[in-house]
């Protein structure tokens, strides 16, 4: 179950994520990250409430730090220490911005 | 030990990652843990639904996955051991080349991260082809 909330202000847009990014819920978030991006240029993923993160939800970040590195920044936040592990054993610590 | 059988379709991730709970519900297992078995439950369980029975003869019944698991003792430390089979194309995830992690966002491929996590997470990873199936085992001490 992934609980995704959005919030845009002018070019800025945070994205809230709350639960379970896998398999199941992957495909929801991307379409959502596509459909939002035009024109932002700052993004922001709130992972506070993330509590879980597989390779199909990786994906997902990776697709949007790709678009992101064409038109802005992109920034996570509040990564929990299980799920900074997941970030430093696949690398994404070096292609995310992670705050 | 107890099994699950479920059809592997990725639709069914649910029921096995609950099924995996039950089977830690009375262990010293931490969260992190848990996790960690989980996203390497996930990773296997959803590479069998995608691709195991891809060109295979099989009718839709037999498309199964089979998913075991329990506690094991190694050299005195409580450890987890699943095992995950399926009766489709002989496959060896561990024959796949580890990604590139230290590429660019632009240079990086979305394929093969997770095989790649739960070589890195496991304790143990073992893979054979047995009596018709792909026979996936994995153990992660629990301390």
């Amino acid at each position: 179950m992934l609980n995704i909330k959005k919030d845009q202000n002018g070019n800025a847009l945070t994205i809230a994520l709350e639960g379970r990014l896998d398999t199941t819920s992957a495909p929801e978030l991307e379409a959502e990250v596509k459909a939002a991006l035009e024109g932002v240029t700052e993004l922001t993923f709130d992972i506070n409430e993330l509590q879980y993160i597989s390779s199909a939800g990786l994906r997902v970040l990776l697709m949007a730090q790709k678009t992101m590195n064409k038109q802005g920044n992109m920034i996570v936040t509040g990564a929990n220490e299980d799920i900074r592990d997941i970030f430093d054993v696949t690398g994404f610590t070096d292609i995310l911005t992670i705050k | 030990m107890k099994t699950l059988c479920v059809a592997a379709e990725a639709g069914r991730l649910d029921e096995v990652l609950s099924f995996i709970g039950s089977c830690l519900e009375g262990t010293q297992c931490s969260p992190k843990v848990q996790m960690q078995l989980d996203v390497a439950v996930e990773e296997m369980f959803v590479n069998i639904a995608c691709y195991a029975y891809e060109g295979s003869s099989l009718p839709d019944e037999e498309r199964n996955a089979w998913i075991e698991a329990g506690m094991i003792d190694t050299d005195g430390v409580p450890c987890v051991r699943v095992t995950l089979k399926d009766k489709g194309i002989p496959y060896d995830p561990l024959a796949k080349e580890d990604p590139d992690i230290t590429l660019s966002a632009e240079d990086r491929k979305v394929g093969g991260l997770g095989i790649f996590m739960v070589k890195k997470s496991m304790d143990h990873v073992a893979y054979e082809y047995k009596e018709g199936m792909n026979v996936f085992t994995m153990e992660k001490k629990l301390s």
